[in-house]
């Protein structure tokens, strides 16, 4: 058949870039397609954080770490990586039990992390609140500026990676049509568009998950972790009806990134002034010198998420030729590496470095 | 000052402008409440800018004692709007606290601001906007003995000359882009607005050139000298200060983000009785249009009557609107901006100068959303105004849409909830 | 020159500007007591430039200072008695992006 590509990747935010990037190093040519929307790489925070969740997150998102951390050797100086290592806060007792038991699962599985005291936290967070109980501290946690860093990704490959600026109208076999009135083949197509890959494969059971984020203007030298609750994970993550958690990026220019907020069933992308009051409240709780911080900007993003909050990666069940890279949730940044490796060694008939089963979309049934 | 903290009101103004102040008198014998909001220290605007020493025009005297006198009408002074969080309602801060007000109509009357063009040296101290520098002055700015030059384009520029002499500078340039004949005809027409000639007459300057711009400033950590073309030919002016604004841009940040559509001119779209495309809210002055002081009273006075239902005394008000309206097209007609003005800036001019972002990397993108996502421009503190109406006018990339908070705002004022106001 | 708070006029104030207490006269904005008593620099830029007020109007954020702990804007504040005014400089000079 004659082909435009080796690989097609539908998406060219970091999931889509950090595939054809895994493609491109296999030996492939990679026609990139991005319809220039933008989604959730350009709104999320860019925190790359071993998520203990469940083993197989947890799993993708150690691996990822480490690529990360290979990348940074060589990333450019705007994709802003901050090695600031991230603080599990735990405010009460019940949330010190569960710092425990994080440091555990994450230390059988080989991330580096402590538990500290109060007052170690203290010296190390002045700004935070008195009368917190302590924290775990996972330093090799880092931050990156998402957007630069999949723009780094696609140009690092300039022999096997093309970009074509178009939308995506269809998927046929080995095929895709454009909105430009082309039709595109390659034996393999990469679905890897977040939130938007649900308008060309309406089978995928991707929801959107609206969350909210508002920065600050320059304060340097006030936070110096990633700071996030230890009760984002109850609270947050497993609920289904709107929630805040406290969540406090510090940039490296000195500007303070503050979430975190979910929402099911919102995708307008308008600020919601109440549910940023709530979001800001509860980071007020923490850090109640932020009260006197000028915010100079909020918006919205929505995550792409499955009902088991995993991924989903590997061949769609019933297209031929159709492979999947979406619904990464809050963590697309964060498991973009080794969900690029994990999609190339399927493509490529490799053995993958991790098992690849937890992600496979067939888990959801046949998806016909 | 009244520092209440109003919750409720009938009709919310935006600016204690011309505009502003005409739309309360207007509304104020109603008996509806009102209240007025401005995020600087004392009412008046841009042109009637109180402060120490300055006298106001008896206009600006008598407006704001006829305002004091209707009990029904509330002014916050140092108060900026930063949030539209439900429909009537709006999210108020000043130096204290935050707190939301509930109103039923709204008229915006918040001005216009300086469009300010970048140039090698723009950023060093002592250059400021032409506007800017008056309203610098009018808040006590020392400038005795300092030497100036003024530029830019309109006839804002000799009004900023004759405030700069009346506090003691010396004014030693008033550069206008505009060609002489373009200046020449719009003096000639001024005997269609008697009272502007007059006022024109009194602002002569010796120092006025026409084809006269600014191409750079130089100096150390201050301003030195600025380089002007003038004509055919380039002058080297030792100076304190450049004072450079090239005309007028709508304000109107509060008015999209009330949902308020904007016209072709990029200006908040009103209909004849100043309504705009929101049902209950209007725009009246300096952001529905450029056009001076006059023409923003008559709009505000016929917003005033409209918003509480005084549909006769509008309507008696168009056509001494229209008169100004002719006398504002006539303006934008012959101050319109050369070319050359959007190629003073060279690779190495800060565009952005909250983030520091020069011509050269900007030129790189396509478009302000590619800009801002690759080069930090317009992810400062001004939130893209200064830089979002450069790249506009320059480029033609258009900025998007303001989200909240439409100011700096403190995260404790963000923070309060729904429920009322909150104790400082 | 300092001037102790008691010895002001009622046309006069005594602010702290940069930890030094001036006085100044009643109802000037902190941008013109900068002007007075510094050099007029209200914040260093991110590549380590001096800046000063520029639009006069609120718009710029140029003359952004801190005011009795919060940042505001010196065009559009007037000083008060016993107001503490620091310019913002950057803890980390240099720092960008």
């Amino acid at each position: 058949m004659s082909q435009d590509a080796d690989a097609i990747v539908i998406g060219a935010g970091i999931v889509g870039a950090a595939c054809a990037h895994a493609l491109a190093c296999a030996g492939l040519d990679v026609l990139v397609l991005d319809d220039r929307r933008g989604g959730a790489t350009a709104a999320g925070m860019g925190h790359l954080v071993a998520m203990d969740d469940n083993p197989a997150e947890l799993d993708l998102s150690r691996h990822s770490l480490t690529l990360w951390r290979e990348w940074s050797r060589q990333m450019a100086v705007d994709c802003a990586w901050h090695p600031c290592g991230t603080l599990w806060l735990a405010a009460n007792a019940e949330e010190m039990d569960a710092a425990r038991e994080k440091q555990d699962r994450l230390r059988a599985s080989g991330v580096d992390c402590a538990l500290i005291t109060a007052q170690t936290l203290q010296g190390l967070e002045p700004a935070l609140r008195a009368g917190l109980h302590g924290a775990l501290q996972v330093p090799g946690d880092a931050v990156v500026y998402a957007p630069n860093a999949a723009r780094w990704l696609l140009a690092s490959q300039p022999q096997r990676i093309r970009i074509l600026e178009t939308s995506v109208l269809a998927l046929e076999d080995h095929r895709v049509r454009t909105a430009m009135g082309a039709t595109l083949q390659a034996p393999a197509v990469v679905l890897a568009n977040g939130i938007h890959a649900t308008q060309l494969c309406p089978e995928l059971p991707i929801r959107p998950k609206k969350g909210h984020l508002l920065i600050t203007d320059r304060y340097p030298g006030t936070v110096h972790h990633q700071l996030v609750e230890l009760g984002y994970v109850t609270s947050a993550h497993h609920s289904t009806g709107p929630s805040v958690a406290f969540n406090v990026q510090p940039r490296p220019t000195g500007q303070l990134l503050i979430g975190s907020s979910r929402q099911f069933d919102d995708t307008s992308s308008a600020v919601d002034a109440d549910m940023l009051a709530r979001m800001l409240e509860r980071a007020l709780s923490y850090l109640p010198g932020l009260a006197d911080f000028n915010a100079i900007r909020s918006w919205t993003g929505l995550r792409a998420a499955t009902p088991d909050s995993l991924p989903i990666l590997g061949p769609h069940p019933s297209r031929p030729g159709l492979w999947l890279a979406v619904g990464h949730e809050g963590l697309g940044t964060t498991t973009a590496p080794a969900s690029a490796q994990l999609l190339a060694a399927h493509i490529t008939g490799c053995t993958p470095g991790i098992d690849p089963t937890p992600y496979l979309a067939q888990r959801f049934g046949a998806l016909a | 000052m009244n520092t209440a903290t109003m919750e409720h009101c009938d009709v919310l103004i935006i600016g204690t402008g011309p505009a502003g102040l005409a739309a309360a008198l207007a509304a104020a014998p109603s008996g509806a409440a009102i209240v007025m909001v401005d995020d600087n220290p004392a009412p008046g605007g841009q042109i009637w800018r109180d402060g120490p020493g300055v006298k106001l025009p008896p206009g600006a005297v008598e407006r704001r004692a006829a305002l004091a006198r209707h009990a029904n009408v509330h002014i916050l002074s140092g108060t900026r709007l930063v949030a539209v969080p439900q429909p009537q309602q709006v999210l108020l801060e000043d130096a204290t606290h935050g707190w939301r007000l509930q109103y039923a109509t709204c008229i915006v009357c918040t001005g216009a601001r300086e469009l300010l063009l970048p140039f090698p040296g723009w950023t060093l101290p002592g250059v400021t906007g032409a506007g800017g520098l008056q309203a610098l002055i009018k808040g006590g700015l020392p400038v005795r003995g300092e030497r100036i030059v003024v530029a830019g384009s309109g006839p804002l520029l000799l009004a900023v000359a004759a405030t700069a002499q009346a506090a003691g500078a010396q004014v030693l340039r008033v550069a206008e882009q505009a060609p002489l004949r373009a200046v020449a005809a719009f003096a000639a027409a001024l005997w269609r607005w008697p009272a502007k000639a007059v006022q024109g007459l009194g602002l002569l300057h010796p120092g006025y050139r026409t084809s006269s711009h600014v191409l750079s400033v130089a100096g150390q950590d201050r301003v030195e000298s600025v380089r002007l073309r003038q004509g055919a030919h380039t002058v080297d002016i030792a100076c304190e200060r450049v004072a450079c604004g090239f005309g007028l841009v709508p304000n109107t940040h509060i008015g999209q983000a009330l949902g308020c559509a904007l016209n072709d001119q990029h200006a908040i779209a009103v209909d004849a009785w100043q309504a705009t495309s929101v049902p209950g809210h209007y725009a009246a002055g300096e952001c529905t249009g450029f056009g001076g002081s006059e023409k923003a009273l008559v709009q505000g006075a016929i917003a005033g009557h409209a918003a509480v239902g005084q549909r006769a005394q509008a309507q008696a008000l168009w056509p001494e609107r229209q008169r100004w309206e002719a006398f504002a097209a006539h303006l934008h007609s012959h101050f319109a901006l050369q070319p050359q003005l959007k190629t003073l800036a060279t690779p190495d001019t800060i565009v952005c100068r909250c983030e520091d972002v020069t011509q050269g990397q900007l030129a790189a993108c396509q478009s302000w959303t590619e800009a801002k996502l690759h080069t930090r421009c317009g992810m400062g503190a001004c939130q893209g105004r200064v830089c979002g109406a450069a790249t506009q006018n320059l480029w033609g990339w258009t900025p998007p849409v303001p989200r909240m908070p439409i100011t700096p705002t403190r995260i404790g004022t963000l923070a309060k909830p729904e429920s009322g106001p909150v104790q400082p | 020159m300092n001037a102790s708070p008691t010895n002001a006029s009622p046309t006069h104030i005594a602010i702290e500007l940069n930890g030094t207490q001036h006085t100044v006269p009643a109802g000037i904005t902190v941008v013109a007591a900068l002007s007075l008593w510094a050099n007029g620099v209200t914040r260093v830029s991110v590549l380590g430039e001096p800046r000063a007020a520029f639009c006069g109007m609120g718009i710029c954020q140029e003359c952004r200072v801190t005011v009795n702990g919060q940042r505001r804007l010196a065009c559009q504040t007037v000083c008060l008695p016993g107001m503490v005014v620091h310019t913002t400089t950057p803890t980390k000079p240099g720092h960008s992006a």
